[in-house]
């Protein structure tokens, strides 16, 4: 299986995301001694269109993100026409996580791909609305 | 916010052939000045392998080794991306501080004339398109510009950099509660999952005027109003000033609006010409798509 890329967002410009959540995650990826990209603030290049965005989803290795909500980060990158593979990316969330839950999933080569509640939830409007028709 | 097509400087943190590993907590305390300085940082590990420029200028940090090393050479090389030159600096960072580190990052950012990061706090609203239903409520609402339609008459956030700090009043009239505020402190605002609940609350509903009892915009015109002529009277400036915030207390416990907002509303003539815009702007693209759909 192909090695997924990491990203992780330092969330530079806000308090959202606990300091020490931060600092163990960033200190777990160096130990780890992987490769990793990472970034000050999603949201800061998600609303400037950064192409740097597009390149890291770009190619086919899946992707790991530590960033917050999983909605939050996938509308982030849309914005940015930057749309995340479906079914190649895991996201994780260090608003609610805890780092010693996170970093082993994030250097880890195995996959648990993201299923957005809002998938599920179009495809059943969807159906819904498929079905009043 | 600087200009979308000034790109920021990309930074490189290498530890391939040629330059050293850097050590543990060193190599955190660098990371952790840049990121908090705004910057993207690609880490290369021991592999030293680096994917595909993105039209950014590069700069390579790390401490040098041996003879071969990248940092004895050149210090800056221009390649060519998409068509594009990207100037690639090297510098080897041996010794530095964190702090010293972030300075030389800054400077060759300013030599490059990349985009400077930090100079604005990314508050936006951000829309969940698996939601949004089109109905142009936001558009209608926002008196600041921050929403737009695309050539498909769909919803847009078209100036991010022009809404109001802290502000997440558009993502409470949002019917189908598909705006987010990435940085704002709860759910679902902040890209929590969406439960019934959030649907069904009351303050999620289209009626804005159910939001504060009456129009929203009346309301504030009342308010400033009101405020205005009462201050007007008061010789106390700080005195003034906290009963303006106590007048305002209400209205922003209601709507989640931040006190800085609605001490800086425009004018009333301003707030009815550009909620006049907002609401013409909403209309013409709720036709548009009407029209559209007919068509189709
Ligand atoms: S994506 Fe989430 S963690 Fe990253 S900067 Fe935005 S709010 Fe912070
Ligand atoms: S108010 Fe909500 S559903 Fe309506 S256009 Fe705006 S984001 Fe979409």
């Amino acid at each position: 299986m192909t090695q997924p890329r990491i990203l992780y967002c330092h969330c530079a410009y806000a308090q959202v995301v606990h300091p020490q959540v931060k600092a163990d995650v960033l200190a777990g990826l160096v130990e780890s001694e992987k490769a990793f990209e990472a970034v000050g603030d999603l949201c800061e290049m998600s609303a400037r269109k950064d192409p740097a965005l597009q390149r890291l989803v770009s190619g086919d290795q899946p992707l790991k993100i530590a960033a917050c909500f999983p909605r939050a980060v996938k509308w982030l990158f849309d914005a940015a026409e930057a749309k995340l593979p479906e079914g190649q990316v895991e996201i994780l969330n260090m608003r609610e996580d805890a780092a010693e839950e996170i970093v082993p999933k994030l250097i880890s080569d195995e996959l648990n791909p993201q299923v957005f509640e809002s998938d599920e939830d179009s495809n059943s409007e969807t159906e819904s609305k498929e079905a009043e028709v | 916010m600087s200009s979308a097509t000034q790109n920021p400087l990309r930074v490189v943190l290498y530890e391939g052939p040629g330059g050293k590993a850097l050590e543990s907590q060193r190599k955190v305390d660098v990371l952790a000045k840049l990121l908090k300085g705004g910057y993207q940082v690609t880490c290369t590990g021991e592999s030293g392998d680096v994917s595909a420029p993105d039209g950014s200028d590069v700069l390579v940090l790390g401490e040098a080794e041996g003879q071969d090393s990248p940092f004895s050479q050149s210090t800056s090389t221009g390649v060519v991306s998409e068509g594009e030159e990207v100037e690639v600096h090297f510098k080897d960072i041996s010794g530095q501080e964190p702090e010293t580190v972030l300075e030389t990052v800054s400077e060759v950012g300013t030599q490059t004339e990349s985009y400077t990061p930090g100079e604005w706090k990314p508050w936006f609203p951000v829309i969940d398109f698996h939601r949004c239903t089109n109905c142009m409520q936001c558009l209608s609402f926002c008196l600041f510009d921050v929403y737009g339609v695309d050539a498909e008459s769909n919803i847009q956030v078209k100036n991010p950099d022009k809404c109001k700090t802290n502000c997440p009043a558009c993502s409470r009239v949002c019917p189908d509660v598909a705006i987010l505020f990435p940085k704002y402190g709860s759910g679902p605002i902040n890209g929590d999952v969406v439960n019934q609940e959030d649907v069904n609350r009351e303050k999620m509903k289209v009626d804005i005027s159910a939001l504060l009892g009456g129009n929203i915009y009346d309301l504030l015109r009342d308010r400033h109003e009101k405020a205005a002529s009462r201050f007007s009277k008061e010789r106390d400036e700080g005195k003034a000033l906290k009963e303006r915030i106590r007048c305002l207390k209400k209205l922003q416990g209601d709507s989640g609006i931040p006190e800085e907002v609605l001490m800086s509303l425009p004018s009333m003539d301003e707030i009815q010409t550009k909620a006049k815009q907002a609401k013409e702007a909403a209309d013409a693209a709720l036709k548009a798509r009407e029209e559209r759909k007919n068509e189709g």
